[in-house]
């Protein structure tokens, strides 16, 4: 075995002045949690509330506890049951960007409000991006009421994509039909809990604060053993201090906050250690993806959950360019590179633009070539039958190339990636010849592809009766008779 | 299966011995070569062309059915020269003049081998009368010059200019490749082509006989 590259941007003494840090701003400075179920559990252990002010002082025995029985590992499994991914280590897995409320649209080019159909041409071509191991609910149909919208594209994607769902419920209410949906492809709570099929994002509110409905969806899928990430969202000189050192402090209670609502609720439930913290850009009043600063804060708190023995994720791989131009490129593959290189392992951020609003299948298709990259990286470099050298290169100076030696022939496809045809490796002349297509007309071109090749998804047809009886019943309480497409 | 259908899928796969061994069975079988040649070994690069195309194989593949098209044509090649079976066609290929690189001349000679064509390799450092004389006594249809210097290019000129002054258009024609040239430098100097590469080349030659 080669060595798999690791990156560290923290020394383990820093790691913990951080955590006592959080630790302190947990116990002496509390957090909000607007939540009167979560309040008296936390009560319940020795936590001091404040109801009128919806106020909560931890304790460390509280967080030694809650930190005492997360998960150091878990797995995801696919509508099928077979396993996909294995959260422990330094695996890094990818899943495109999340809950978008704008696509661009790749035959127009203009940024546009998304329907069915769109989630649909997602779904498909995510079944076919060989490198991004699970789909997300990556943007959000305006074509049905917003009240069924998060479970909508939970359904879209059970049913067009094999693949597990990172997904979240944007209400209370939304968490029922969304765990009914996997209840309707695994059969029972044991088998959910057994085999997870999803991820739900829960984001509490910087600076320090858990809403209503990010506590009751924390609880809610830790009952059901539903695998959680945390999305702290520290804004670095806006809502967070303005060093990444500071704004690590706040993402670690932030995050352990949330770790210890879930851990009290049911002691073992897997969660991932995630965020999408950014820096504020004060000239334009937003928060770029794309900034290196904003990478370095979750390549690090990635650190700092791995030095507590959590999984982790993060929103990293995306930019804030408004087209598939080299800005898009050039963020995402160093978010890439950087995530694949620091151990993260659930790595979310493919197809998207716009400061996470605006999912592009353009960019998707591009972004799953960089995943391929990042993950053949991942690999290292290990020898392969190199030892020792003299007779291979015998052959060299016998033959003048080894094109067709066994050596060449056992390894190449193992040694090199080879990405698709987005990826332009064609000499000038080849290139003028194939019509001297743009990044983005080889973008259309592989979508063009996926779409035609898609394989509709193997789930069983009782399932999809099911499912589809579910989320019909759901869509007529909230006055959809039928479901669009 | 029919074993013209056997020669080809052996060919796909790379297999030299099974293509020798089934071409010798075809034409103990009275099979007639130029089905064999067509049907079986020929077909099988057609598939081994079109998966490079799409990108399911690559190069190793290809040269690796190459060889195993080659076992097949050792066979075939007396009974067709015998029997007045025309080949694909014959080319004489080389680097030019005063450059020594020839990997990129070898490999389209190796391709164009593995497409059923007759190759004479001249190696590097080939002057404009070799080519034109080893063409002449060959019979070869083309000539496949190669430089990777813009310093040697202008001997595809000579070659070109030679081939003109000795009346020689109608037989044999010019393909040039290599990194220093371009489609424009052929149109500019009169070659007949220019191949960007290896499939370009068998590509271009399968168009024109």
């Amino acid at each position: 075995m080669g060595i798999r590259p690791v990156i560290y941007f923290l020394e383990n003494n820093l790691i913990e002045k951080i955590l006592s840090e959080a630790r302190d701003l947990l116990c002496k400075l509390g957090i909000t949690l607007h939540n009167r179920e979560v309040l008296e559990l936390l009560s319940g252990y020795g936590a001091t509330i404040d109801q009128d002010k919806y106020h909560v002082l931890f304790t460390n025995d509280i967080i030694d506890k809650a930190l005492g029985s997360t998960p150091a590992s878990f797995k995801l499994y696919d509508v099928l049951g077979n396993e996909t991914h294995d959260f422990s280590g330094t695996n890094s897995y990818f899943t495109p960007g999340s809950a978008a409320i704008n696509i661009l649209d790749n035959r127009t080019n203009e940024i546009r409000k998304p329907n069915t159909a769109d989630y649909i041409h997602f779904s498909k071509l995510m079944s076919g991006l060989k490198y991004i191991a699970s789909t997300s609910t990556a943007f959000i149909p305006a074509d049905v009421p917003g009240k069924i919208s998060d479970s909508y594209r939970l359904y879209l994607s059970l049913l067009y994509c094999e693949k597990p769902v990172v997904t979240g419920a944007f209400t209370i209410e939304g968490f029922e039909i969304m765990k009914d949906l996997q209840l309707a492809i695994r059969g029972t709570k044991e088998a959910l809990v057994a085999k997870p099929l999803t991820i739900f994002s829960c984001c509490p509110t910087s600076p320090l604060k858990f809403s209503d409905v990010t506590s009751q969806n924390v609880v809610d899928c830790a009952r059901f053993g539903i695998p959680v990430e945390f999305i702290s969202m520290p804004l670095s000189g806006f809502m967070a201090p303005v060093t990444l050192v500071g704004s690590l402090i706040q993402h670690t209670a932030e995050t352990i906050s949330g770790i210890v609502i879930s851990q009290l609720t049911n002691p073992g439930t897997p969660v991932l250690y995630g965020g999408s913290p950014a820096i504020f850009d004060m000239r334009y009043e937003t928060t770029p993806m794309g900034a290196i600063e904003t990478m370095m804060i979750d390549c690090a708190y990635n650190e700092i959950g791995k030095f507590l023995n959590i999984p982790t994720q993060a929103y990293i791989s995306l930019s804030d360019a408004k087209s598939l131009d080299a800005q898009a490129g050039l963020e995402s593959s160093m978010g890439a590179t950087l995530a694949v290189l620091s151990g993260i392992n659930n790595i979310s951020g493919p197809g998207m633009l716009d400061f996470e609003s605006c999912q592009s299948l353009q960019k998707l298709v591009l972004d799953n070539e960089i995943c391929g990259m990042t993950l053949r990286m991942a690999r290292g470099i290990e020898p392969k039958e190199d030892f020792p050298s003299i007779p291979l290169f015998q052959e060299l100076l016998k033959e003048k190339h080894l094109l067709i030696s066994k050596h060449t022939r056992k390894y190449i496809r193992e040694e090199h990636y080879f990405p698709g045809r987005i990826i332009n490796r064609a000499n000038l002349s080849r290139w003028k010849e194939e019509g001297e297509l743009s990044l983005t007309a080889r973008a259309n071109q592989e979508i063009e592809r996926l779409l035609k090749e898609y394989q509709p998804s193997r789930l069983p047809e009782d399932s999809i009766k099911e499912l589809t009886r579910r989320m019909e019943d759901e869509a007529r309480l909230h006055g959809m008779d039928k479901l669009p497409g | 299966m029919n074993i013209l259908q056997q020669i080809s899928d052996q060919i796909d796969l790379g297999d030299d011995e099974k293509v020798y061994e089934l071409t010798t069975t075809a034409i103990e079988q009275k099979i007639p070569v130029k089905q064999i040649l067509d049907e079986g070994l020929l077909q099988g690069m057609n598939i081994v062309g079109r998966k490079f195309k799409e990108h399911e194989i690559f190069l190793p593949e290809v040269l690796m059915a190459a060889k195993a098209m080659n076992a097949g044509m050792e066979l075939v090649k007396p009974l067709l020269l015998s029997g007045n079976v025309p080949m694909k066609a014959r080319v004489v290929i080389g680097t030019v003049r005063g450059d020594l690189h020839d990997i990129g001349k070898n490999l389209v000679g190796v391709m164009l081998k593995g497409a059923g064509f007759e190759i004479i390799d001249l190696g590097n450092d080939v002057t404009p009368e070799r080519f034109i004389e080893t063409a002449k006594a060959e019979g070869a249809q083309f000539i496949g010059m190669s430089a990777l210097l813009t310093t040697t290019m202008p001997v595809m000129k000579e070659v070109v200019d030679r081939i003109r002054s000795e009346n020689l258009e109608d037989k044999i024609r010019t393909l040039i490749g290599g990194a220093a040239v371009s489609k424009g430098y052929a149109e500019e100097i009169g070659a007949t082509a220019y191949c960007y590469d290896g499939s370009n080349a068998i590509d271009y030659l399968n168009s024109v006989i």
